[in-house]
């Protein structure tokens, strides 16, 4: 079970109390009505799903209900920052490794035991 | 004495402090403190189960959480049973029923023992290739046999009447294991003053020093020590101490689980006593000191009652006082079985001879072993042995051939080195590393913050632990801010290093062999099996895992997960790291399914949500349907109605009186502000801003994809302010989906959100006598149809007590619902119903609410809907704004797939045989004489016998359904084939004069 620091409780938090909101920083495009099918896909159905870090929303539902935006290692598990929404995705060149975007396969990971 | 067995002047039991138990029906004495396990060898048995698929004798192997085949049903009563209990950790209580599993009839004769007479057949992947035909037969043949035969023991039948308790818990350091190094670790972080908590899964601390008689620490015997070191820990009051709690999952975030056995030891429990404790450990820091498990050695026959694990040995002698043989001798590649064969010997009992492996021993125990006069062959092998229902001699050959002699013993120890404990290190998802020098995998990799200390991080020596364990203790205490208290040190000494040991097949059980020389006794797993499961094509160590299933029984492997990796890279011809480990899982010890749920059973597993009028509806007899957490009123039978009968008469008198229903548990969420409507523009398909003060309107919320998401009335108390309904289950995904937008899409608008679910009791008041009903009970609302039209919304009093009156109607008829504040819910509803009985109404529950929306066309979202329905499927384009530029979903509306023609669209449909209700979700289909599989054009999602039409009455999605009408199309059921007509959804009042009457 995760802990999860809250940026508006400002404290770390059981994972009990949150819930996943999927992947951050996918705005809705403003003018969605005059988007074309692939534009929509993008931003509707189309995700990374990276090894390594991600950038997602959770949300405290159980605690003060807002939705804020955490960076986590998707291997690891290990959270990197959680920031409220809104503020623009930081820069953690420093901190994370750059990260793989391909999609695990069963086949990538067995190696020779295919 | 309790047990021929027990030797006088050894162990650490009380002799005068007995306990009597039976095993298979036949009473024995133990004494208090004993395991099933010690007490059966204290008595003289060896032989305790039959093995899994050959059904072979099999003996205690190990005195500890690894044993892998001594599994007995250990009962209090009928209902207070467990099946596979090991018998090495489960201590005796006095009158505690002990049976042995796997056998029929009996243990020592079994007839499923011929299984080892045909074991030829039984190789690895054995049920994979001959159990593939005739595909019919597995359901019915193979697996209720394969299952009676190879199964470990059986549940109970009856409910489990003891309680599981769950506790929470934080702490600075965690350790895991109080042996010499967790208790050392222990001392050290505890005295700068931090929280620790240190848990032991035996019932006394000590770990290794329970059978390991020749350490001593600070002078003193080393589990004499470790008994005080726990006390003084115990007594601090920042440190928690739990002993026969296990350690068995290592989760995220530091976060582990442990279990406690609170009374399993206990002859007569107090009743109040959870059984077990589930501890949910948040831990700023861990330590692990979970110690290390002996390999067996692996040869031909080795796997025969009276043959086990050299430590095993001498913790049944140093601990119990128990001595598993009189003629005992040992099979080793390692220095540390020396010493049980120095302590045995010491006790009085005769050591037929050392045979070790290796050519070189090391020279300390060698040169003891001499001193004691016993018989030390080094570069021998046991190769064979033999004796039924236990050991009764072995086969010993010089390694590379010659000098083969017999040596008639009546038990064998043997110890192939130390596998260190990395299973909590493994699942806290650290990398471990493999030590070719010590053929060891050791933690590598940390992932979280936690540290491994002694024998479990591959450290040797006594002196070297403590020190590591120290200095680990006091670290892991200051990283979490506590820098008080002074150093601990701490002096041990033992009397031999140990070096040696191996993996693998020993001599004897070679590729060029086809012996039984078990590696996995639970699922019987041989070397050999390995090796064939290389030949057939598996590489990789976790497809040898499953073909072979090694590692795979209830003990996880915790003695073959190495010999089964040595000998795959033997065979493969590759380095043992190559190869690779198959990864540890929680749990590290099988635990109950009473623990992991706890309190969550019988009325605590889910809360129940109760309206304020249930106790009104529980006394005037209604049944309850589960909505969700709701209870709701589903119908109210009468003295010998069925529910056929019930609903009708509901049916037939809300249309032809009026009903009261309670419709509390719809979803009310209070959107208020000056933006309220234009956010309400947005997460709806309609215009709200058009909608005037003390007006209502249908509304459907889509998601982004355009499929219908959620439905309800809303209504427009102020500029500012909404009452938003929802569907019952849907009150909280909603709120959820519009605090999303308003929070991360639409956050520019000054929107407030409230779920008023609880705090509103709604009660609609439906039929031609609705308005007689309610009217005298209002107080400053003008309810006549002409200043109170449907879709309407007043706030005034009603009984005295502030309302939000709705003229709105779920049935078709003229009706009202009455919201007041919860807590008058059920006064309101008492002043309703008595008017209402008086006129002739009746109270109605949701089946007659189903039927009356039925025979309206009014849908129900998530049963006529299915999450895949556009608002144009289900005829609801009107609801749809053409004028709106942005809500959640027009982009989505547009997609190529939902346009195309011949999407499945909502209609209604009338059986030929106005007498026969449809099943929901049976398939239509257009030509029922067509070949199997048939075409099937879409499903019912509702059906009911409508009272008031005389026939019965459906809703279904059909592909291009709205150009269908008229048409006749086909229901196949098992029995018969139903030709129904594709009509419109309003079955009544199709001008609604009565919903404006």
């Amino acid at each position: 079970m995760l802990l999860i620091y809250c940026p508006y409780c400002e404290e770390e938090r059981s994972e009990l109390e949150f819930r996943h909101g999927g992947d951050a920083h996918i705005a809705r495009p403003t003018n969605i009505a005059d988007i074309t099918d692939e534009e929509f896909a993008e931003f509707f159905f189309l995700r990374d799903n990276p090894k390594g870090l991600i950038f997602e929303r959770w949300r405290h539902i159980h605690g003060c209900g807002r939705f804020f935006n955490a960076a986590r290692d998707t291997v690891s598990d290990k959270f990197y920052a959680s920031y409220k929404a809104g503020e623009p995705k930081p820069d953690l060149s420093a901190v994370h490794p750059a990260t793989e975007k391909t999609v695990e396969t069963y086949e990538a990971t067995e190696g020779t035991a295919k | 004495m309790s047990g021929a067995n027990r030797i006088a002047g050894q162990g650490r039991l009380t002799p005068a402090r007995t306990a009597r138990f039976t095993f298979d029906g036949k009473s024995y004495e133990a004494l208090e403190g004993d395991t099933v396990a010690s007490a059966l060898l204290a008595n003289g048995v060896h032989l305790v189960g039959r093995s899994f698929k050959y059904h072979r004798p099999r003996g205690i192997v190990s005195a500890g959480p690894e044993e892998p085949n001594a599994l007995i049903d250990v009962a209090r009563d009928a209902a207070r049973r467990q099946p596979n209990v090991r018998a090495t950790v489960q201590e005796v209580f006095d009158g505690m029923k002990v049976t042995s599993q796997n056998r029929w009839p009996s243990l020592t004769f079994d007839v499923g023992g011929l299984n080892n007479l045909m074991s030829p057949f039984f190789a690895a992947g054995f049920y994979y290739k001959t159990f593939m035909w005739p595909k019919a037969a597995w359901e019915k043949v193979y697996e209720p046999v394969i299952r009676r035969a190879a199964g470990l023991g059986t549940a109970p039948t009856e409910e489990d009447p003891d309680h599981y308790a769950n506790r929470y818990a934080t702490c600075d350091v965690l350790v895991v294991g109080a042996g010499v190094a967790g208790l050392s670790a222990a001392l050290a972080a505890a005295a700068t003053g931090a929280r620790v908590i240190l848990c032991d899964e035996q019932p006394e601390v000590g770990g290794a020093l329970h059978y390991d008689r020749s350490v001593t620490v600070d002078g003193k015997e080393g589990f004499v020590w470790a008994q005080e070191a726990a006390a003084k820990l115990a007594a601090m009051e920042n440190v928690t101490v739990l002993s026969r709690t296990t350690a068995f999952g290592y989760y995220n975030h530091n976060f582990v689980g442990l279990v406690e056995r609170v009374t399993d030891h206990v002859a007569r429990p107090d009743r109040k006593a959870p059984r077990e404790r589930l501890w949910q450990v948040r831990a700023k820091r861990v330590i692990l000191a979970t110690g290390a498990i002996e390999r067996h050695m692996v040869f031909g026959n080795n796997d025969r009652p009276g043959i086990m694990l050299a430590s095993a040995a001498r913790t049944y002698l140093n601990h119990f006082g128990v001595a598993v043989g009189k003629k005992v001798a040992i099979y080793t590649a390692n220095d540390s079985a020396y010493e049980a064969a120095f302590d045995l010997k010491r006790a009085g009992v005769q050591i037929a001879a050392i045979i070790d492996s290796r050519s070189k021993p090391g020279d300390a125990v060698l040169n003891e072993a001499r001193s004691h006069g016993i018989e030390v062959l080094p570069g021998h092998s046991v190769v064979d042995t033999k004796g039924h229902r236990r050991v009764s001699s072995i086969t010993v050959v010089r390694n590379g051939g010659g000098g083969k002699r017999s040596i008639a013993v009546d038990a064998l120890l043997t110890s192939a080195g130390w596998t260190p404990s990395v299973h909590l290190f493994s699942q806290s998802r650290g990398k471990v590393a493999y030590n070719a020098e010590t053929g060891q995998f050791l933690p590598g990799t940390y992932a979280q913050d936690c540290l491994s200390v002694g024998a479990c991080n591959g450290t040797n020596g006594l002196q070297a632990t403590i020190e590591e364990a120290l200095a680990a203790g006091e670290l892991m205490a200051r990283a979490t801010g506590n820098d008080g208290g002074e150093k601990v040190e701490l002096r041990g000494e033992n009397a031999f290093e140990w070096t040696g040991g191996m993996a693998g097949a020993a001599e004897g059980a070679g590729a060029d062999t086809n012996v039984k020389a078990f590696i996995d006794f639970q699922n019987d797993v041989c070397a050999k099996d390995i090796r064939l499961a290389v030949r057939e094509g598996m590489h990789s160590i976790e497809h040898i895992k499953r073909f072979t299933t090694n590692g795979m029984a209830t003990d996880q492997g915790k003695l073959s997960n190495l010999h089964g990796l040595a000998i795959a890279a033997e065979t493969l011809g590759r380095e043992i790291p190559k190869v690779g480990l198959t990864t540890f899982r929680a749990p590290y010890t099988p635990v109950t399914f009473g623990t992991i749920i706890n309190h969550s059973r019988g009325d605590l597993f889910d809360p129940a949500r109760k309206t304020p009028m249930h106790a009104w509806e529980e006394a005037h007899g209604a049944l309850f349907e589960d909505v969700g957490n709701w209870k709701r009123a589903w119908y109210y039978p009468r003295a010998g109605e069925t529910m056929q009968e019930a609903v009708d008469r509901e049916c037939r008198t809300v249309r032809a009186v009026a009903g009261v229903f309670d419709a509390s548990t719809l979803g009310k969420i209070e959107v208020v502000g000056p933006d309220a409507a234009e956010f309400l523009n947005l997460m709806y398909t309609n215009a709200w801003d058009t909608l005037k003060p003390g007006r209502c309107r249908y509304g459907i919320m889509l998601r982004e994809d355009g499929f219908v998401y959620d439905d309800g009335v809303v209504g427009r108390i102020a500029e500012d302010r909404f009452h938003v309904t929802t569907t019952t289950g849907g009150a909280p995904r909603v709120m959820n989906h519009m605090e999303d937008y308003l929070q991360t899409e639409f956050p520019h608008l000054k929107v407030w959100l409230t779920s008023t679910t609880e705090q509103w009791a709604v009660i609609a008041v439906q039929g031609p006598k609705a308005r007689e009903i309610i009217a005298p009970l209002v107080e400053g609302i003008d309810i006549s149809n002409e200043a109170f039209p449907h879709m309407s919304v007043r706030e005034g009093k009603i009984c005295g007590v502030p309302t939000r009156l709705f003229r709105m109607s779920f049935t078709g008829e003229a009706g009202y619902e009455v919201n007041v504040p919860a807590d008058y819910g059920q006064a309101v509803w008492e002043a309703i119903w008595a008017r209402a009985e008086t006129l002739g109404a009746c109270a109605y529950g949701t089946e007659t609410m189903h039927v009356l929306r039925a025979e309206k066309g009014y849908i129900i979202v998530g049963q006529d809907t299915d999450g895949t329905v556009t608002p144009f499927d289900a005829g609801l384009a009107w609801a749809v704004s053409k004028k709106k530029t942005d809500f959640v979903g027009i982009r989505g509306l547009k997609r190529p797939d939902l346009v195309k023609e011949g999407r499945k669209q909502l209609v209604g449909l009338r059986t030929k045989d106005p007498k026969l209700v449809l099943e929901e979700g049976a398939q239509i289909v257009a030509d029922p004489n067509q070949p199997m599989p048939m075409k099937m054009l879409g499903h019912v999602t509702s059906a009911y016998w409508s009272e008031n039409c005389g026939h019965s009455i459906a809703f279904a999605l059909v592909e291009g359904g709205h150009s269908r009408t008229g048409q006749t199309l086909y229901v196949p059921m098992p029995d018969r084939t139903v030709a129904v007509e594709v009509t419109d959804m309003v079955f009544i009042d199709k001008e609604g004069a009565r919903l404006n009457g």
